[in-house]
């Protein structure tokens, strides 16, 4: 019976590329893609990394999904409504939607989809994405069966959401992996190895057809996708490549027509050597210095957590250490969501010898000089980038505040434990925005938040803020009180901003159609090669 | 003969439970979890988690299902890579590793015996300080420096070979060599060390005595007794090459083994890491008796008991 | 000092036993071999540069000049290594390095040495079921996980860097010790230990006195292998987080920074390699000189 049934698929998919084939007869179009990493998993439910969510973003369509420029377009929805109260959705799906199998997409594949990704014997990483959804927190926690996910197939081709509380970056999230549909068929037939090829049915614009773990992975287009007619590439190749040494020089002998990114020291002479295919532009993240303000002297001396950020030349650190286009920062959100606000720190007006002056006289007010120096030890985890950062900083403080640094690296997983014990009293991390939306990073720093706060930072002012944004329908009354809370973690200082990212891709000039954009988002579906 | 190689093949079990027993304990030993990432979890989808991957029963008790399942031949899932058994992820990569590392090993031995007893029969001439130091040059050189170095000259500038990818011929050459450069300077130190010591010794001054030509005396003399201690490193020397090196997988973009004993540590993925350590147990005991085997036939003064 | 390393490394000493006689013997004979006596002459300058150097150096170990970050070599700057991607003196942190490096060299591979050849010669000797559980422990202990022992050491002493030392050397001894026992294996059934045998020596004198003693020109010609290893493996200690901190350094990290640049700055991996490459190149004509001087056929 299985086998019968994957001799059907395989016949019907044999068939449908003949007859494309022949009515186009072209040459096969293949695009060959860096891809950073070898895949978790391309399930969307447990994947939680970039690379897989490149392969998932061909592979697989939400009701909505993000265009050429990662804004966001109409996916399997045609066209939804929201109430007045913000608390429900109503989508209304294209009839024509179906399977790479041929079998009809319809709103009870949503409903299947998004209860299984909550569901806790499914253990997702990234349950809590679609908690905003009636009832989806509840399930995951065992509370509630996953019948009673807010989500209604109302006929086969609508959908009706109700969420617990306003939210308007609902939309946007929904362009996240975790919204995806997924197969209830393969998926109850093949187990954990639904992903497998010859066993994986998706929706998108590719299917995958070969996966060589470390290796590469192999798509194909699907003939009936829904715009099969404009896709260009018929074939892309995902290369897992780690080494960015290894992929540009990959990429330099024509091997690969896009990276997954450069290596840092050579930005410079790639922007002088290949201005032409390097492509560096703004990235919604943050790169930043977490306080442990649970503990002294930092816990009560707010100023001496200026001190340090000041002391911080970020021109000098763009410019000399990291040279990679980052913006210098002085707030916590990235520039680039439309309509909001973006805050700065106080100082950020002054000039950088002020700041310095300023520092100076806020340590000597604290009690610091030469014979008894502020003492700082600075935790980062193992990598050239993070390396090169810290002792630049710590070499900023020591020359121009002479407070003695002392650098302590750690592995990956042995840092994680530290920061999330609070063992540390300055430590580096970063924050990518999972959604365009100022809350992406100011959840962060919410008192109740546990663990995942960086700094230990708890401010009932802040938490009421933002509690009070999460209420607010109106979105321009919502960004402003985000504004507000951002405000006072700039003034509380419990994180130093340092950077806002940038990505650094190698496209070829032969590619057409990527367009840089915020989320770093570029459906295979929508270049060309020439 | 036979019969000791059976009792060693049998001693293998309590070896490999030993191994298998003190990995178990100790990877989870180490701070962090599989499931940590920049993203800290909520506490109830860490206990889903937990509980999906029978990490919230007691130790002993998961060590218990541990060893029932890698008694059924199941190492579990991989808990990075998540759409595969570890039994798949091993199958998939070990061909190409061994594919790799064989070749390399192969070529370094043929080269390294050869380098070592041409200069061990011109011991401390200028040719014999020549080759040993060409020979230095593969270890003081690292690999992580050689590979991206005969990449860049032969791969990007020249263009003569592809830059990394596996499946052809030309794509082996470049990551045999730098895999087998180290080999080859470690075997020729060690064969013409052994081979001046052999030349000088008894049996082979009887054989220059008895007449015998010189070709017969070095090949069949002198070489065979001085090959003793190179095959002592040639054991788990082998079993280490041909599980793959993981600087040249990730510099060559190979899809080998090799990557997961390192990755696989620092993921924490325990089911994983057990799987490649009890692989690589079962090779480093297979390899060191052939080793044993091996020293009865160089040297017959040897003796099994 | 250093001029006696290699012979005050050798394992369990049996200049007590023998007397000075054959290691000043030894020792005139390793003074006539042309290239070991260079080589132990260029090892003298590297050693002498990387502890006096720095001292002549005018700057420090974490000195930044932000005008001169990832600068070329330039006599007039006095950056005569030119500086790395964080602006300091390359001159200083390679020679910095060269203190650490040296001392892994020595200490991991005279602690691999002294287990390796004593529980090899040990297990070969004795043979047997002794041989049989010895070797077994060194077929788990290859097999074991290197870096899970190496995060739990950290996990549980901190971070030490004699713990270094320690931890490379005792992973290192397995093939030192397979190596003795092999050649073990081999000599015991020689006539002269037959002899000694039946003449009542006791086992442990046997294996003093008799085999270690024939069994040091593999030895020695794999402790000059031994030390290269230890050097490198501490680079990737640094990137587990055990290795040395910053600033503090090494040749291997040294080296492994120059080649992520060694597009853009050539000389951030040339000076540090030539460096090590001198190192070795010393060492390994010393060993042979060494094993030459130590060959009893020869005498």
């Amino acid at each position: 019976m299985r086998n019968f049934r994957k001799f059907l698929a395989c016949a019907g998919l044999a068939l449908a590329l003949t007859s494309t084939s022949a009515v186009a007869s072209r040459a096969e179009v293949v695009l060959k893609r860096g891809n950073g990493a070898e895949p978790e998993s391309l399930d969307p439910a447990i994947s939680t990394g970039v690379p897989e969510s490149f392969i998932q973003m061909d592979i697989f369509e939400g009701l909505v999904h993000p265009g050429p420029d990662g804004t966001l377009r109409p996916g399997v929805a045609e066209s939804w409504e929201m109430s007045d109260d913000g608390l429900t959705y109503t989508f209304k799906l294209r009839p024509d939607a179906v399977w790479s199998d041929g079998t009809p997409l319809t709103a009870k594949d949503f409903v299947y989809s998004w209860a299984r990704m909550v569901d806790p014997t499914t253990a997702s990483n990234y349950a809590f994405i679609l908690w905003p959804i009636t009832n989806a927190e509840r399930i995951t926690k065992g509370e509630v069966p996953k019948d009673q996910i807010g989500a209604v197939a109302v006929d086969d081709h609508m959908l009706k959401v109700t969420l617990r509380s306003p939210t308007p970056y609902f939309l946007q999230m929904l362009m996240h992996h975790s919204a995806y549909p997924v197969p209830q068929t393969a998926i109850e037939k093949f187990g954990r190895e639904w992903t497998r090829p010859g066993n994986i049915v998706s929706n998108g614009a590719y299917t995958i057809q070969e996966w060589v773990p470390q290796g590469h992975i192999k798509a194909v287009k699907n003939p009936r996708y829904r715009d099969a007619a404009d896709v260009q590439i018929d074939t892309v190749f995902y290369y897992p490549v780690e080494e960015y040494g290894t992929e540009l020089k990959q990429f330099r002998a024509g091997e690969l027509h896009t990276t997954y990114d450069v290596p840092q020291e050579l930005i410079p002479s790639l922007e002088k050597d290949m201005a032409g295919q390097f492509r560096n532009s703004p990235y919604f993240g943050t790169y930043y210095y977490g306080i442990n303000v649970t503990r002294e002297p930092f816990k009560s001396d707010t100023k001496l957590r200026h001190a340090l950020a000041m002391a911080i030349d970020r021109d000098i650190l763009v410019k000399q250490i990291t040279k990679g286009g980052e913006i210098p920062a002085y707030g916590w959100v990235p520039p680039g969501v439309p309509g909001y606000q973006q805050q700065q720190v106080a100082w950020a007006k002054t000039d950088q010898k002020t700041r310095v002056a300023d520092a100076k006289k806020i340590l000597a007010e604290a009690g610091y000089d030469k014979g008894n120096p502020l003492k700082v030890e600075l935790l980062y985890n193992t990598n050239d980038n993070h390396k090169k950062i810290a002792i630049a900083i710590a070499g900023m403080w020591k020359q121009f505040l002479g407070v003695e640094t002392t650098l302590r690296n750690e592995e990956w997983k042995v840092y994680l434990e530290s920061r999330n014990k609070k063992q540390f009293q300055v430590m580096r991390a970063a924050w990518i925005g999972d959604y365009v939306d100022p809350y992406s990073f100011l959840e962060l720093l919410r008192g109740d938040i546990g663990e995942q706060n960086p700094a230990g930072y708890a401010n009932p002012d802040f938490d009421a803020t933002a509690d009070k944004a999460t209420r607010e329908t109106d979105a321009a009354a919502r960004f402003g009180l985000l504004g507000e809370a951002e405000k006072m973690v700039l003034t509380d200082m419990p994180i130093i901003p340092i950077y806002f990212y940038s990505q650094q891709h190698m496209v070829s000039d032969k590619l057409k159609g990527w367009q840089d954009n915020l989320m770093d988002w570029h459906p295979t579906r929508y270049l060309r090669l020439e | 003969m036979l019969s000791y190689a059976v009792r060693r093949l049998f001693g293998a079990i309590p070896t490999l439970l030993v191994i298998l027993t003190i990995t178990f304990f100790l990877v989870r030993l180490a701070p962090g979890g599989p499931f940590d990432g920049e993203r800290t979890l909520p506490a109830e989808i860490e206990r889903n988690l937990a509980a999906v991957y029978h990490l919230n029963e007691p130790l002993p008790m998961q060590y218990l299902r541990y060893l029932g399942q890698v008694v059924q031949g199941d190492f579990g899932p991989s808990f990075k890579y998540k759409d595969f058994s570890v039994t798949q992820l091993i199958w998939s990569g070990f061909p190409v590793s061994l594919q790799l590392g064989g070749t390399a090993m192969l070529l370094a031995v043929v080269i390294g015996t050869a380098l070592g007893a041409f200069s061990a029969l011109r011991q401390n001439s200028g040719l014999d300080h020549a080759v040993m130091g060409t020979a230095m040059v593969g270890i003081a050189v690292p690999n992580f420096v050689v590979a991206p170095l005969l990449t860049l000259v032969l791969g990007v500038h020249l263009g003569w070979l592809p830059t990394g990818g596996w499946g052809t011929w030309s794509q082996m050459l470049l990551p045999v060599v730098a895999l087998a450069l180290p080999q080859i300077a470690y075997i020729a130190r060690m064969t013409r060390a052994s081979m001046i010591e052999t030349l000088r010794s008894n049996f082979i001054r009887t054989a220059r005595a008895k007449g015998l030509p010189e070709r017969v005396t070095i090949l069949r003399h002198a070489l065979k007794g001085a090959l003793l201690p190179v095959v002592s490193y040639l054991g788990p020397a082998t079993a280490a090459v041909i599980t793959g090196s993981v600087v040249i997988e990730q510099i060559f973009g190979i899809p080998g083994i090799g990557r997961y004993f390192v990755q696989g540590a620092l993921n924490r993925d325990y089911t994983l890491v057990m799987g490649v350590v009890i692989f690589y147990g079962v090779l480093i005991i297979l390899f060191n008796l052939i080793v044993d085997l091996a020293y009865g036939l160089l040297d017959p003064r040897v003796r099994y008991d | 000092m250093v001029l006696n390393d290699p012979l005050a490394t050798s394992p369990a000493s049996p200049a007590p036993i023998r007397g000075r006689s054959l290691w000043s013997d030894a020792w005139r004979r390793l003074m006539r071999n042309k290239a070991a006596v260079t080589a132990l002459a260029v090892l003298a300058l590297v050693v002498l540069a990387c502890f006096a150097g720095p001292a002549l150096i005018p700057f420090d170990l974490d000195e930044i000049f932000w005008d001169a970050i990832m600068a070329p070599p330039d006599l007039a700057a006095g950056h005569y290594f030119g500086t790395d991607t964080n602006g300091r003196d390359l001159a200083v942190r390679t020679l910095h390095g060269g203190r650490i490096s040296l001392m892994v060299g020595l200490v991991a591979t005279a602690v691999s040495l002294t287990i390796g050849v004593i529980y090899g010669a040990t297990a070969g000797y004795l043979g047997g079921r002794v041989d049989s559980v010895m070797m077994r422990l060194v077929d788990v202990l290859y097999s074991l996980p290197f870096m899970f022992f190496v995060i739990l050491l950290m996990v549980f002493f901190g971070r030490n860097i004699v713990l270094i030392f320690v931890a490379i050397g005792a992973v290192e001894w397995l093939d030192m010790a397979r190596i003795v026992r092999g050649q073990t294996l081999s000599i015991k059934r020689k006539e002269f230990i037959e002899a000694a045998r039946a003449g009542g020596v006791r086992p442990l004198s046997i294996i003093r006195r008799h085999i270690i003693p024939n069994t040091l020109g593999p030895v020695v010609v794999y402790m000059t292998l031994t030390v290269p290893k230890v050097i490198l493996l501490e680079s990737f200690l640094s990137f587990l987080g055990l290795g040395v901190q910053e600033p503090m350094t090494s040749w291997g990290v040294l080296i492994s920074e120059g080649s992520a640049n060694m597009e853009s700055a050539w000389w951030m991996l040339v000076f540090p390699a030539v460096f090590l490459a001198v190192t070795l190149f010393s060492l390994n004509f010393i060993g042979d000189g060494i094993r030459d001087a130590l060959d009893p056929k020869d005498r």
